[in-house]
């Protein structure tokens, strides 16, 4: 037979069986769009980076650090600014802005700018370019919330400490920004050479210092590298070119697409287990047709060649509407992530992603299909005189090499489409070996489901019930693959917000605890009191008081500079860890631990010990770790010039998620009660109002206080959280979607068989009633064991993700757990009852004939 | 054309060893027109599945037109079939999907011949279906259906047709026109037609009739030697 005619019969032979057949492959479509959804995405977005990579970074180099420059630092700067190089200084810090016309005060991210900043990229504002005259004078421009928070508009005067600012605009768009950074700390932009003028920046104040620099022709990049970057490393400046920004950037949203394809995959896989599951049914139709191709003349292989002609075709139909869905859910993806893209991303198709999609729906669907239709070869064409059951006349030798084949090819397709999104060849292996773990428990329940359904049905049991019942393991059952399909969505749906919900705890626990609402800080030495004074002549009360002193590690035991560095000045060989001998510790003293704090090694200090001795001091264990540091070790700090030694004498397990100022390191207090210190002072301010109004008398006695009103934060990392989650439920959502056609996929198939039972009932003498609640029976049995499945392997899920990923304490959360497994059911009952809804409809007769 | 030595067809059935047919022996010549006959469950449909390649014999030969079939693999006997054989089914075994026309096509196509619309409205218009050509199986009759598979049986010229029941689901004068049509087609074409029927008056429109009872033979005759009333069954 040539192949034309073979294609000829295959496609006059699918007539009637198109629309079914499509139905099945449309399994595969959610799987494909999410595929091409995120590859184009990702395409999008990198190729944005690369376009605006010198914009984000706002020059060529960007220098970063925490301190003032050192003089060989500024001597570079000065050398640059020789060679025609341009430079540009930023200092950000925290500040409260405070508008004077309504009184209104808000803590915000304070950016002083100098000439030229930013040398690539445009910060739009509103009015339109006001950012070229933002040197001209004493102007500010804000971000578009902190108008909101301060009831302020255009035009209103800002105090920032003690120099004040005219509103000349707000900020529409600032490249290399994420929008969901402002949520927390709004931007005000003001010129650089009035930042003393404020007198915020005092003694341990935190501030950020950055350097944009634009090269000449003659100087890149990599030449600039080469001449300062010792003197940079030294000083401790960090320093980043436009190349660097793009490769991390591009980086990222590697590692997000890899994360979001695995719901895109686990999507496809589902597919290709609904693709299963109808082609099985599928194949049950055709043992005549097969049956007479094979008395005509047929032999096996072109028996085979129709009935996958047919099943790829579909399948390509089914990947390419796949594909056109992806290429929608393309365009929304952007605006979904928008506030979390550092770049605005240009949509375009993407043909590579576009075909990487079809291509693998169209492979998915051929060897899930495969499975199923290599059982045409075992039907003989004595069927024809004689027909045997459906399972008996598909039944072949007992081990049958390419059904062996088949299986393989399917587990090494899953093991080669997870090696391909993960970063690596060992987690691509564990993905899929997780997701065989997954389906190998739900396989196991669905068993566990049908033999022991058998054994457990009762006499006495309600007709109706047992009939439900047997449903679950009569032959050519889709047990298995209806509870895979509603488990694995399950677990997707509830695996989120499990996760979710414990974030969230894990947020407002914190803030109860601490009994406090309102957090000061940057509090001088000698505001301390008054400020003290203050809170509590309005009538609060304050709830903690804490001394912090900023210092730097200069010597552990006798070994001090750069051979900290080095791994042999430790006792067990290891090196240092780098940022914990750089960083400026902020410490304090006291003399008994904290609620959030909890000893893991040695004695706490408790004051006391004689002035001979080395005072004591207590590390975080991290800390402790980074250091290689053990008990009774001495460690030397450079406060403000003073060396101040001291000996390890505990170590601590710090509980940084609560709202209360937690250190690395606790003094004994006699060490450093009469060190130059800042304070942070807890207050709880109850009362309408009450917060804002003390906040505002506090920025005004004392400009340089910043406040936080904690419930705001707690309100606002609510708020960044629902971005998030917006998001995650997004792809929960999807989850959700994935399920639905698989579902109809497995329930569909056995659909014949269930007109057949629901006609021969009727014809006995059932009513539609009665014939109804059988099939209620069934789905709601099949619901519940496929969500329990869900939901028990979600709870196996979210535990590693907050134990692993997010390190937290994990609670399983029973309510939106069962509330999606109330869902499932719902959609698993309805689907089943909208496919059987024949039954009630025609005639037994009618029925008869078609069946 | 047909011979059968020594067929012999056992099934297990639990513990026991199951005898459908035992030694049967008889050849059949070219154009002959035979009728096997016997009782419910007395294995004339597993013969003719045996002597038509269906299935294959526990002990025993079926030579067709020379062809060891127990020799033959599957898809031999398959591509045997569609070059010699023709089938006429009880039940028609029309392929639902396919339109008059296309079911008649089938044999050609699967031999890969061109011209198989032109031969196949040919074999339809002989048949008296010529303005049926397309409709489906569910459009048509029993009789009109079991025209179409003769017209399909017929396709391929065999050398061999065998008809299992070919009346059993029509009406006597629909049933009737059907065997004349396939006496017509077997004097026209010299094809040897293989008849496996309860119906002992069909069976005498037969040269022979071959009886088995509990899967032997128990009579082997032409017609005329055979009075109806004497046959029991």
């Amino acid at each position: 037979m040539r192949f034309s005619q073979l294609l000829a019969l295959a496609w006059r032979e699918s007539r009637t069986a198109r629309r079914r057949l499509l139905l099945y492959m449309s399994s595969i479509s959610l799987g494909v769009g999410a595929l091409v959804a995120i590859d184009s995405f990702a395409s999008n977005t990198q190729r944005s980076v690369r376009e605006q990579a010198r914009a984000l970074l706002g020059g060529d180099i960007a220098l970063n650090s925490r301190t003032e420059y050192t003089k060989p630092v500024l001597a570079v700067l000065d050398s640059l600014r020789k060679e025609g190089a341009g430079v540009s200084d930023v200092t950000t810090f925290a500040s409260m802005a405070l508008v004077q016309r309504t009184g209104l005060t808000r803590l915000a991210q304070i950016q002083a700018v100098q000439p030229g900043y930013p040398f690539y990229g445009e910060i739009i504002t509103k009015p339109a370019g006001e950012w070229a005259h933002l040197h001209e004078g004493r102007s500010a421009l804000v971000d578009p919330s902190l108008l909101i928070a301060l009831d302020a508009h255009v035009g209103d005067t800002l105090a920032l400490g003690f120099a004040r600012f005219i509103i000349a605009g707000t900020l529409v768009s600032v490249p290399g920004d994420v929008g969901v950074s402002t949520t927390i700390g709004p931007r005000v932009y003001i010129p650089e050479k009035y930042l003393d003028e404020t007198s915020l920046l005092l003694f341990g104040s935190r501030s950020d210092h950055k350097t944009l620099i634009k090269l000449t022709p003659s100087l890149t990049a990599a030449k600039f590298i080469f001449r300062f970057k010792n003197t940079l490393e030294k000083a401790q400046v960090r320093y980043r070119t436009a190349a660097e920004t793009e490769f991390n950037l591009t980086q990222a949203i590697d590692q997000l697409r890899d994360f979001l394809s695995v719901i895109g995959l686990v999507a496809l896989l589902l597919g290709g287990i609904g693709v299963a599951s109808g082609v099985n049914a599928f194949v049950m139709r055709k043992i005549d047709t097969v049956a007479i191709l094979r008395c005509l003349g047929a032999t096996s292989k072109q028996v085979l060649t129709i009935y996958l002609l047919q099943a790829v075709a579909m399948g390509f139909i089914g990947a390419a509407f796949g594909a056109l869905l992806g290429i929608g859910l393309q365009l929304g993806l952007p605006h979904v992530l928008a506030e979390f893209l550092p770049v605005d991303v240009t949509v375009t198709i993407e043909p590579a992603a576009l075909l990487t999609g079809l291509g693998v729906g169209v492979w998915v669907s051929f060897v899930f299909a495969l499975m199923p239709l290599i059982s045409l070869r075992n039907i003989s064409p004595l069927q024809t005189l004689r027909r045997e059951s459906d399972s008996a006349a598909l039944r072949g030798a007992n081990f049958d090499p390419i059904r062996v084949l088949v299986g393989v090819t399917i587990a090494l397709s899953i093991a080669a489409l997870g090696i391909a999104r993960a970063e690596t060849v060992v987690q691509g292996i564990g993905f899929a070996g997780a997701i065989a773990a997954a389906v190998g428990l739900l396989y196991g329940a669905a068993w566990l489901l049908s033999s022991s359904a058998r054994r457990i049905v009762r006499p006495s049991w309600p007709f109706v019930l047992r009939q439900g019942v047997a449903s679950l393991y009569r032959p050519g059952n889709q047990t298995r693959a209806v509870v895979l399909a509603l488990g694995f969505g399950v677990f997707l749906m509830s695996t989120v917000y499990q996760v979710q919900d414990n974030l969230l705890r894990t947020v407002s626990v914190k803030l109860d605890a601490s009994k406090a609402n309102v957090l000061f800080f940057d509090v001088q030495d000698d505001q301390g009191a008054p400020l003290d004074s203050l809170i509590r002549a309005a009538g609060y009360t304050i709830t903690q008081r804490t001394p912090m002193v900023p210092m730097k590690i200069t010597a552990i035991n006798s070994v001090v500079g750069e051979q900290l560095l080095k791994a042999d000045s430790t006792k067990n060989g290891e090196r240092r860890e780098r940022w914990v001998l750089r960083r400026e510790f902020r410490s304090t003293y006291r003399d008994s631990l904290m609620p959030s704090e909890k000893l893991t090694k040695g004695k706490f200090h408790t004051g006391g010990t004689p002035a001979s001795q080395l005072p004591e001091v207590s590390l975080d264990g991290d800390v402790a770790k980074g250091l290689r540091v053990s008990l009774g070790d001495t460690i030397t700090w450079d406060v403000q010039g003073v060396k101040v030694p001291s000996v390890v004498t505990s170590f601590r397990e710090v509980n940084w998620t609560r709202f209360e100022p937690n250190f690395f390191v606790v003094f004994e207090t006699r060490a450093l009660v009469k060190a130059p210190k800042q304070y942070v002072i807890l207050a709880d301010v109850r009362g309408d109002g009450a917060v804002a109004r003390l906040q505002r008398d506090v920025v005004t006695k004392f400009p340089n206080v910043s406040s936080l009103d904690l419930t705001l934060i707690q309100q606002t990392i609510g708020r960044v959280l629902d971005k998030v989650t917006a998001a995650i439920r997004f792809m929960a959502g999807l989850s959700l979607a994935l399920g639905i056609p698989v579902l109809f996929s497995a329930v569909s198939a056995t659909r014949r068989e269930r007109l057949r039972e629901g006609v021969l009932l009727k014809v006995l003498g059932a009513t539609k009633r009665q014939v109804g609640r059988v099939m209620l029976a069934e789905y709601l049995l099949l619901g519940s064991l496929g969500s329990l499945a869900g939901v028990v392997l979600s709870v196996g899920g979210a535990w590693g993700l907050m134990r692993f990923v997010f390190k937290q304490p994990f609670v399983p959360a029973l309510l939106p757990a069962t509330l999606v497994a109330l869902l499932m059911i719902f959609v698993a009952v309805s689907i089943g009852m909208l496919t059987g809804r024949e039954v009630f409809r025609e005639t037994p007769m009618a029925a008869l004939r078609e069946a | 054309m047909l011979e059968a030595r020594q067929l012999t067809k056992e099934y297990q059935s639990g513990d026991h060893r199951l005898s459908v047919l035992r030694d049967v022996s008889f050849t059949v010549p070219d154009g002959a027109f035979v009728a096997i006959v016997g009782p419910s469950g007395s294995g004339k449909t597993t013969l003719l599945g045996l002597l038509a390649g269906l299935d294959v014999a526990t002990r025993g030969t079926v030579l067709l037109d020379g062809a060891d079939l127990s020799r033959l693999s599957e898809d031999k006997r398959a591509q045997l079939r569609g070059a010699k054989v023709g089938f006429v089914f009880q039940s028609f075994q029309l392929i639902p999907t396919l339109t008059a026309l296309e079911n008649v096509q089938v044999p050609l196509e699967l031999r890969g011949e061109d011209g198989a619309p032109a031969r196949a409205r040919e074999l339809l218009t002989r048949v008296g279906l010529g303005d049926r050509a397309h409709h489906f199986p569910n459009q048509l009759s029993g009789g009109e259906q079991q025209r179409v598979a003769i017209a399909r049986a017929f396709s391929n010229s065999p050398r061999l047709l065998f008809a299992d029941e070919p009346t059993g689901n029509l009406d006597s004068d629909t049933g009737a026109h059907i065997v004349e049509l396939l006496e017509q087609l077997n004097r026209e074409a010299g094809t040897t037609i293989v008849l496996v029927t309860h119906d002992l008056a069909l069976a005498h429109r037969a040269q022979r009739i071959i009886r088995l009872a509990d899967g032997v033979v128990v009579s082997d005759a032409v017609v005329e030697a055979v009075a109806p009333a004497t046959v029991e069954v």
